[in-house]
């Protein structure tokens, strides 16, 4: 079974045509390029409203496809870059300074990503830290308060909006014609393109790809879920901005109307015809919606004979269609056509190890819970539970189905918190802190119900272990100035899942894998972010006679290391000849204490195990 | 302003926002069975009034023509992914041949002649068994897809059915009859007949779905699918009939939402997305998650829209949906642990 998923992921598929992801986007760019030289006007102009509508829909593709959040507000966001850039370049009465920013539009760009990102900011702090579906309520809300708010302010214009807007200049030259103003908007497409798709391969990116069904994974690795999604909310807001600038010099017109909340709804299809989870998608998307709309609004009322909304019925319909059918959209349809081969990562086997952590010395006391007590309402999980585990020291916590283990262990890494009682770490309480803080010192976890990307590579999901050694954010990464830290940080990734045998698996998906060893992967994760404690919950779990004493014997070298390492299993053979000492709860409390040998004759574990014998 | 424009605005406020209080706990409702946030519901408000004035104008309600529609849409669903032979035969009766009878009905019906209570009674009977009918052709296929999607899918249905609205009903409002033009006499302050029924009935409503939560085996079964999906799976609670109840109770409401907001204001085919928002606003109030705490948000929402329409009528609605802010950020600064989204 090794060997076949072996080779499914290093030889090439029979039959796949040469062509490199390098061949297709140059193609792309050169018939981008030569668009506005050889179509009509009209083409011209539909392509520069597709772009416009990819630069929102891209934003969304981060937010929605990537980060599992959504906003119906995109078009209020593109409201304010276009009214910002509209108001401070035609008004006459502006206070000094703000005149001196009205006097390039350029400037009025930056004005409205300054404003844009305060908005979001202010947004995204009261509805980020709940639930995901109250962003898209209050984008919502926001959508239709600003809507109304540009209706209703005599100094944008009220409903019949501001007028007079200069066209652009860039080195003298100004951007009247549509032909001319096409190269600018694809090429703030093509920008955001690029820089999106950077941003997700690098440090950040693995962070932000794990708010979609990774939370508490990524916390326990050190990663800020909550800026991290408010990182996403604010680049799709400051992309729509940008797409209001260009919006409002290109019509050198702007009222209300286009940033109802109707168009809000409209771009968010965008995304999700096109395919949210791939930046590519938010080009097709832009394209069908945006061509589809033109050709209904045509062809419907010569149909049904009267005015009327006809094109969101068959908006909304199609939706529904595509949601229940092909809820990945149209991108993976397309890629399917086109037989393009991802070249694997390299790694680079030359860049300098990360930084390690000096170990504890040997017998250093490391993990200390004393009297922890957790109650869920009348149920009481843990009750007065004291452990403790030293540098070079394996503790077992075993006990029967239901015993308070796994709530144990959501305590002591900072997941819950005890209702009483303390945990000291290191010397230092963590009771009641943050998984994410509890990382940063030095504990690492695996999970019992193994959470990981399964749509990411193997290396890709151990990196995320990685995430507090490096430090590059978001602005190096969509550069790629992340370069260097992101090859050691690969390196380390690798090694790790060298080190725990999974080798062969480096870039497969791990979703593929067998649950054993999905197990393995995620001790290399815990390993990646140079833990000197290590919190295992059942690894064995699933894992073969062979894979048993591998993990066996890796555990072994890791104590020798000094790691101290505390581990729930349920298979005695394996706990048993591994670890020091070994306490045993039930019913929430601990009913015995001391070494395998020990506990193997203890009555109250007899009882506790097999009834009374 | 004096203590009778206070009188006067509190009175519509409280008025307006016993109609948000329904909407708002229709939404909750919905949610939490189904996980569907349901943006839908402002359009069975605007369907019920606009089929009542329709009744009232002695029209054949054009609802008649969607309900058939919605009905041959839900049989196809029905057909392609059957099992038995019962639940086709009870899906043919539903869909196809009680949209025809009713139309059937009332074509010799004297539509200019019914009473109001017939009217509102028809009006239920054409508008209530879309709601149904839209969860199993919309919801249903995808009912264990994130809530993400299913928030998409329910504003992809908003818009579909504005969009048949307008073909329905065309871009006219209108406007019925009170159910009572009586004026009473409290001290100095007038309260108009129409203002209490709608008080009384929102009132009756609400009491009416507490029993049925708390007396019925189904509103149990409601409850229990609400707690834990899974588990009342296995007690035997059919997820799909679960969310067809609730959808049936959300039109219901929605309805009779519609048929009391109509005489006080003119109601077009857009206006219930709008109204249904504010109810939304109180239903977060709520939490998404508690009924009181929805109803007495519906009441405030209802009392800052009239004090602000009197103040800043412009900006009204900008000072309503501008109120979710901070309850968002109470709500907010109250939770804690990171948990994962479903």
């Amino acid at each position: 079974m090794n060997s076949r998923i072996e080779t499914a992921s290093r030889a090439p598929a029979p039959g796949a045509s040469r062509v490199g992801p390098k061949h297709v986007l140059g193609l792309f760019l050169v018939l981008l390029a030569a668009a506005p030289l050889v179509l009509p006007d009209f083409y011209v102009t539909l392509l520069n409203y597709i772009g416009l509508s990819a630069l929102v829909a891209l934003g969304l593709v981060l937010l929605t496809g990537v980060g599992g959040l959504t906003s119906f507000g995109q078009a209020a966001f593109v409201g304010l870059g276009a009214y910002t850039t509209a108001w401070l370049t035609t008004s006459q009465e502006l206070p000094g300074w703000l005149a001196a920013i009205g006097s390039s539009p350029w400037l009025a760009l930056i004005a409205g990503l300054v404003l844009t990102a305060l908005v979001a900011i202010i947004l995204g702090s009261v509805t980020l830290k709940l639930s995901g579906h109250f962003l898209p309520l209050g984008t919502m809300a926001w959508g239709i308060s600003l809507y109304f708010l540009f209706g209703n302010m005599e100094f944008l214009g009220g409903h019949g909006g501001l007028s007079g807007i200069p066209a652009l200049k860039l080195f003298g030259f100004e951007l009247i014609e549509n032909r001319h103003y096409y190269y600018l908007v694809w090429a703030f497409v093509l920008l955001g393109l690029f820089t999106t798709r950077n941003l997700l391969d690098s440090r950040e990116g693995r962070a932000i790809r794990a708010l979609k069904g990774g939370m508490v994974m990524a916390e326990a690795m050190g990663v800020d879920t909550s800026r991290a999604r408010m990182v996403i909310f604010v680049i799709a807001a400051l992309q729509a901005c940008a797409a209001g600038w260009l919006y409002a010099h290109l019509q050198r017109f702007v009222n209300p109307t286009p940033f109802g909340l109707h168009i809000g709804i409209e771009y968010l299809f965008m995304a999700v015809v096109g395919g949210a989870g791939q930046v590519w998608g938010a080009l097709v998307g832009a394209g069908v919606i945006t061509v589809l709309k033109q050709w209904l609004q045509d062809i419907l009322p010569k149909v049904f004979g009267s005015a009327g909304n006809f094109e969101v019925i068959v908006f909304g319909v199609m939706m529904v269609i595509v949601l229940q059918r092909a809820r990945d959209g149209l991108w993976p349809l397309l890629a399917k056509i086109v037989p393009v081969r991802e070249a694997p990562r390299v790694i680079d086997a030359s860049a300098q190890p990360l930084d390690k952590k000096p170990q504890p010395p040997m017998g250093e006391m490391i993990l200390e819970a004393k009297n922890v007590t957790r109650k869920f309402g009348g149920l009481v999980a843990n009750n007065n539970m004291s452990l403790s585990v030293k540098a070079g020291e394996i503790l077992a916590l075993i006990g029967p189905n239901g015993a308070g283990k796994s709530t144990m262990f959501n305590q002591l890494s900072g997941v819950d918190t005890p209702t009483s009682g303390e945990v000291l770490f290191r010397g230092k309480p963590v009771a009641g802190h943050q998984s994410r803080e509890i990382a940063g010192l030095g504990m690492s976890r695996t999970f019992q119900h193994v959470r990981l990307l399964p749509k990411m590579t193997v290396l890709e999901n151990v990196a995320i272990g990685a995430h507090l050694r490096g430090s590059k954010g978001v602005l190096p990464a969509a550069w790629r100035l992340d370069r260097v830290e992101e090859a050691r940080l690969m390196r380390e990734a690798a090694i790790q899942v060298e080190r725990v045998g999974l080798g062969e698996f480096m870039h497969t998906e791990a979703g593929s894998l067998a649950l054993g060893q999905q197990r393995i992967l995620e001790i290399a994760r815990a390993l990646c972010s140079d833990p000197c404690l290590l919190l295992l919950d059942e690894p064995a779990a699933g894992l073969r006679f062979k894979e048993k004493q591998a993990l066996t014997e890796l555990l072994r070298r890791l104590k020798s290391e000094g790691m101290a390492v505390l581990i729930v299993e349920h298979d005695m053979d394996f706990v048993m000849s591994l670890v020091d000492r070994v306490v045993v709860m039930e019913f929430g409390e601990k009913i015995a204490e001391g070494l395998p040998e020990e506990i193997q004759k203890d009555p109250a574990v007899l009882e506790a195990y097999l009834g009374g014998v | 302003m004096d203590a009778e424009i206070i009188a006067m605005l509190g009175q519509d406020g409280v008025t307006n926002g016993a109609i948000y209080a329904l909407l708002a706990l229709a939404l909750v409702l919905v949610f939490a069975v189904t996980r569907v946030i349901f943006i839908p519901q402002g359009e069975f408000l605007a369907w019920g009034a606009l089929t009542m004035a329709a009744l009232e104008g002695g029209h054949l309600p054009t609802t008649v023509w969607l309900l058939a529609g919605l009905g041959v849409l839900a049989l196809g669903v029905d057909l392609f992914s059957a099992t038995g032979r019962r639940t086709i035969g009870r899906s043919v009766l539903w869909n196809l041949a009680y949209p025809l009878a009713l139309a059937g009905l009332l074509w010799v019906l004297p539509l200019a002649e019914l009473s109001t209570w017939a009217r509102v009674i028809v009006t239920l009977a054409i508008v209530v068994p879309m709601g149904p009918m839209l969860y199993r052709v919309a919801f249903q296929p995808v009912a264990e897809a994130p809530v993400l999607v299913l928030l998409i899918i329910s504003v992809a249905v908003h818009l579909a059915m504005v969009g048949f609205g307008l073909l329905a009903f065309g871009p006219e409002g209108s406007r019925t009859t009170p159910f009572s033009e009586a004026q009473l006499e409290l001290g100095t302050l007038m309260v108009g007949g129409h203002t209490l029924v709608v008080i009384l009935a929102s009132l009756v409503l609400i009491v009416g779905l507490y029993l049925f939560f708390d007396r019925t085996l189904y509103g149990k079964a409601l409850r229990a699918t609400a707690i834990n999906r899974n588990g009342a799976r296995l007690m035997g609670i059919s997820p799909a009939l679960a969310g067809r109840l609730t959808f049936f109770l959300a039109a219901v409401i929605g309805v009779l939402s519609g048929v009391l907001v109509a005489p006080l204001t003119t109601i077009y085919y857009d206006s219930g997305f709008l109204i249904g928002l504010k109810g939304f606003v109180a239903a977060i109030i709520g939490g998404l998650a508690s009924y009181p705490l929805a109803a007495a948000g519906a009441i405030l929402v209802g009392l800052l829209e009239s004090f602000s329409s009197f103040w800043a009528s412009a900006f009204k609605d900008v000072i309503v949906f501008t109120l979710i802010i901070p309850v968002l950020m109470w709500r907010s600064l109250t939770s804690h642990h990171v948990e994962e989204e479903e």
